[in-house]
């Protein structure tokens, strides 16, 4: 609401003493609708009429006071409960065009939704907040649709010979929206902020890779801490000293949680979370929380990302269904996911324009490693092999999720550098009955497989999973003759608490959506040991040397495609023994008004919203 | 009298305890833990878990917390949700909303309601009546959200008659929809029940007696049959302004408006205490106030009820 306290008269309250709340002001707006319609002026009702007035006379024919009164009594019970109530009941409609827009350059209305958490890059992990964010502020680094990584403020990043250490120096004249440069300075006090656990920041986790941040993490340390891997060299160039080798530190580099802050933020986060000062292409307008994020475009920017249009504005809505159905009638440019209700018809809905196309999202299920019958030993991977075996991935990615997934071939995405759709051993995630019945005789030679045991699927209710899941059980039932079932869980803040105190004792869903576009996001923290045991997102303790062996040679190689050779021959390990089955990979799916041009997505699956233009 | 209204307010004092305690236990109760699942599926920091947890009051045991907010509570401090924003600010935006919304479907389903029910009930048996009664059993029997949806589709999508989402700071046009859906089940109940009353109230003897003395025929309906039809009508509505408050979520989700269901809603899934037991308390004063004044109205209605 722009104006609670409206512009109309305030009026006087009745039962005003019954009112315990803060809200006691009965507010009448300048169009004066509600009370207009009920047909009755606040002056109309007297205070005292709302009580009651004892009589003596019983009911009779006579007794009835008039009819007036009687004909008015629906209005009259309104107007008391609405007076009792006190409360206001209407705000001022303010016109939302957006004043400062010329007439060339339009403003696109996007899809949002009220962000978590203050508008602060490290304390954004959602696309709510994040989405506005990552348009809010440039880093080092910045993707391009496919996710190509090219310098932004960084001008130059160097390694050293074992990738432990970087130089980063910046390119001069860039300008925070507030006018203060970004200096190297911007970068190590915004980072030492964020891994600070003083400053409770949710994305602080990003910083374990620089030098300095265990000794943040402990109690009471001061909230202005520097991160002691972090060395300012002059006002343009600093130094980053990392825990252990990555060759993919620049690109993590491009992450929301490496931005830049102007020096106002440490003054006062708190104000700048509601009104954030940054970098990128546009420059932060208004945010009236639960209505919209107003973004304009920012003159100043000379970055890779140059806006085509005026500006954005995250309309917000709670549920993707009538953003759908606002799509479809124009009022709203574009929405970056499609509901459930339309899968089937988007594409061939002539009131909207559709996007459909192979995506980052991975979808699968893990098997915990104290999973009896499907450990990480022989009889667990032959089981876990025909288990992948059984799952007709094309006939869930056409029937059930109507053509908005791509079968997995291998465990990163399409849309990731170093892709490959022929790999090792990639013939255990296609559909094969009869293979998929010999190794589970196979299996069942090592330990037998009795009638009584039952194999389980776990998955939180409240994200559309049912139907896939459902299919999943089906198929291995049908494939293998044995007894199978799922688990849902009712909300995903259950089915996360109950896999990371590790009490789920079934297979589970799995999903992963890349924060950089590289494999190494992919497979080190889901499968390597040193993510196991609740050091970080390897939920199923898997544990390999071999693997661990290729991702950390990987991490120090000197050139990406050696790089990506590693992150290859890692995944054809992963084929072999299967710590999670890939099923899917979630398409870039999309809808945009009719008349918006430029209309793409990116390898994040969201619109390139910069190119947008209408 | 007065005694009375004095006796009813004390009573609300218990009744508001009582549901406070309770719905926190509830929300405490939930499964799953609102800090954990703030990270997502990034591994947690366990320091920045505890921060979080310390500021929110959420390391300390359930009747601690509780004490706590209670005590915040009278001093009208209703704390601050996850996102930081003061729970009091989130219910001042939610709630205008809500009532706009709440008081349009009253007035809607009141008057329909009552209009239909009238018809229906002072001419049983004609075509208009069946017409209205096969109406009324079409809106009970259909979900909200079915008939939702359908009318979003058909005067929003199609027609381009009304908007399709309420959208930012909605005015009448905007809400004119979502009331007709939110208020749609209970003008069916009220057209029902109206000339249900209707229908009983003409056989009575005082009816008979009227007509007997020779009182024109639109008297004897007015002061006689309306009049006493009026007073379970008036208790359903009563309570029902409290129930198209809190139950208004189906149709604030539909048509995307940022009111206290949307909020309430929201606050369960992130496990958020305080909003959604400071939400709870209003809505159970609403409706506590609303039965209030239900109660005191039958005196208007019916001059043989008395107060004391």
């Amino acid at each position: 609401m722009h104006s609670l306290n409206g512009d109309g008269p305030e009026k006087t309250l009745l039962m005003s003493n019954l009112l315990i709340f803060g809200i006691v002001r009965l507010l009448v707006c300048d169009k004066n609708i509600v009370l207009n319609n009920l047909g009755v002026t606040v002056e109309g009702v007297a205070p005292g009429s709302v009580g009651v007035t004892p009589r003596s006379n019983i009911y009779t024919s006579r007794g009835a006071k008039s009819m007036r009164k009687s004909s008015k009594l629906s209005l009259f019970t309104a107007a008391a409960c609405v007076l009792a109530l006190g409360l206001s009941a209407c705000g001022s409609s303010s016109s939302d065009a957006s004043s400062d827009a010329s007439a060339s350059t339009s403003i696109i209305n996007a899809y949002g939704c009220e962000p978590q958490n203050p508008l602060i890059p490290t304390n954004t992990n959602e696309t709510c907040g994040g989405n506005p964010i990552d348009l809010l502020f440039a880093k080092l680094v910045s993707f391009d649709a496919k996710g190509k990584a090219s310098n932004e403020v960084a001008k130059d990043i160097s390694a050293n010979s074992d990738n432990t250490e970087f130089t980063i120096t910046l390119k001069s004249g860039w300008k925070f929206t507030d006018g203060t440069p970004v200096t190297a300075e911007s970068f190590t006090k915004a980072w030492s902020y964020g891994a600070d656990a003083t400053n409770a920041q949710v994305s602080s986790s990003f910083f374990s890779v620089i030098k300095g941040y265990d000794a943040l993490q402990e109690k009471g340390v001061a909230s202005d801490a520097q991160l002691s891997g972090l060395k300012v060299v002059d006002d343009n160039t600093f130094t980053v000293a990392l825990n252990e080798p990555s060759s993919v530190f620049p690109i993590m580099l491009g992450y929301t949680a490496y931005a830049p802050l102007p020096e106002s933020f440490f003054k006062d986060p708190k104000a700048f979370g509601e009104k954030p000062v940054g970098n990128g292409p546009y420059k932060f307008e208004s945010w009236t929380h639960n209505q919209s994020i107003k973004l304009v475009k920012n003159d100043a920017y000379k970055g890779n990302q140059q806006a085509k249009n005026g500006g954005i504005t995250f309309k917000m809505y709670t549920d993707v269904d009538p953003a759908y159905a606002d799509v479809q009638a124009g009022n709203l440019d574009v929405l970056e996911t499609v509901p459930s209700s339309a899968t089937t018809t988007f594409q061939t809905d002539d009131t909207l324009q559709a996007y459909n196309k192979a995506g980052s999202v991975f979808q699968s299920f893990t098997f915990p490693s104290t999973l009896e019958h499907f450990k990480n030993d022989e009889e667990g991977h032959l089981r876990r092999q025909a288990i992948s075996m059984s799952i007709d991935r094309k006939a869930i990615v056409d029937k059930v999720l109507g053509g908005i997934g791509t079968p997995a071939v291998d465990f990163t995405s399409p849309v990731t550098p170093g892709y490959s759709d022929s790999l090792k051993g990639n013939s255990v995630l296609k559909y094969n009955k009869t293979e998929a019945k010999k190794l589970w005789d196979e299996a069942n030679k090592i330990s037998e497989w009795k009638s009584s045991d039952k194999l389980t699927f776990a998955y939180n209710a409240d994200g559309g999973a049912k139907p896939v899941y459902d299919a999943i059980v089906n198929s291995v039932k049908n494939t293998l003759g044995i007894d199978a079932a799922t688990n849902p869980m009712p909300t995903f803040s259950e089915f996360r608490a109950a896999v990371t105190d590790r009490s789920i004792k079934s297979a589970f869903r799995t999903g992963w959506q890349p924060d950089y576009p590289s494999a190494e996001n992919y497979l080190k923290p889901l499968y390597s040991s040193s993510a196991a045991d609740g050091n970080g997102s390897n939920d199923g303790d898997y544990k390999n040397t071999a693997f661990d062996k290729l991702i950390s040679q990987a991490a120090s190689s000197s050139s990406e495609d050696e790089a990506n050779k590693d992150y290859q021959s890692a995944q054809e390990i992963l084929l072999e023994d299967l710590p999670a089955v890939p099923l899917y990979y979630s398409n870039a799916a999309g809808v945009a008004a009719k008349g918006v041009k430029g209309f793409t997505m990116n390898w994040k699956n969201l619109p390139v919203y910069q190119d947008l233009t209408k | 009298m007065g005694k009375y209204l004095l006796r009813r307010v004390l009573q609300m004092i218990p009744v508001v305890i009582g549901t406070t305690l309770l719905i926190y236990a509830l929300v405490f109760a939930l499964p799953g833990d609102p800090v954990k699942a703030m990270f997502g599926d990034k591994p947690v920091n366990e320091a920045v878990a505890a921060q979080i947890r310390s500021e929110y009051n959420l390391d300390k045991p359930f009747i601690v917390q509780y004490l706590l907010f209670l005590k915040n509570a009278l001093t009208l401090d209703f704390g601050k949700t996850f996102s930081g924003q003061q729970v009091i600010d989130v219910i001042g935006r939610a709630f205008p909303v809500t009532i706009k919304l709440a008081l349009m479907a009253f007035v809607f389903e009141a008057i329909f309601g009552v209009i239909f029910g009238i018809i229906s009930g002072l001419k049983k048996g004609k075509w208009y009546d069946t017409v209205i009664l096969i109406v009324s059993l079409l809106l009970i029997s259909v979900p909200t959200f079915v008939t939702g949806f359908v009318m979003q589709f058909v005067f929003g999508v199609k027609w381009h008659i009304l908007p399709v989402t309420a959208g930012t700071n909605p005015g009448f046009l905007d809400l004119l929809m979502p009331a007709m859906v939110l208020g749609s089940v209970s003008m069916a109940y009220i057209i029902r029940l109206t000339r249900s009353e209707i229908a009983s109230n003409m056989n009575e003897d005082y009816v008979r007696t009227a007509r007997a003395k020779g009182m024109t025929n639109n008297a004897v309906t007015m002061r006689h049959i309306l009049r006493n039809s009026m007073i379970p009508v008036v208790t359903y509505l009563g309570t029902d302004i409290g129930a198209l408050m809190g139950g208004a979520m189906i149709s604030e989700r539909i048509f995307n408006i940022q009111g206290v269901g949307n909020t309430l809603y929201q606050g369960i899934l992130r496990g958020e205490g305080t909003l959604v037991v400071s939400i709870v308390t209003i809505l159970v004063l609403i409706f506590v106030i609303c039965n209030l004044v239900v109660d005191l109205l039958y005196a208007v209605l019916d001059p043989r009820i008395r107060y004391a």
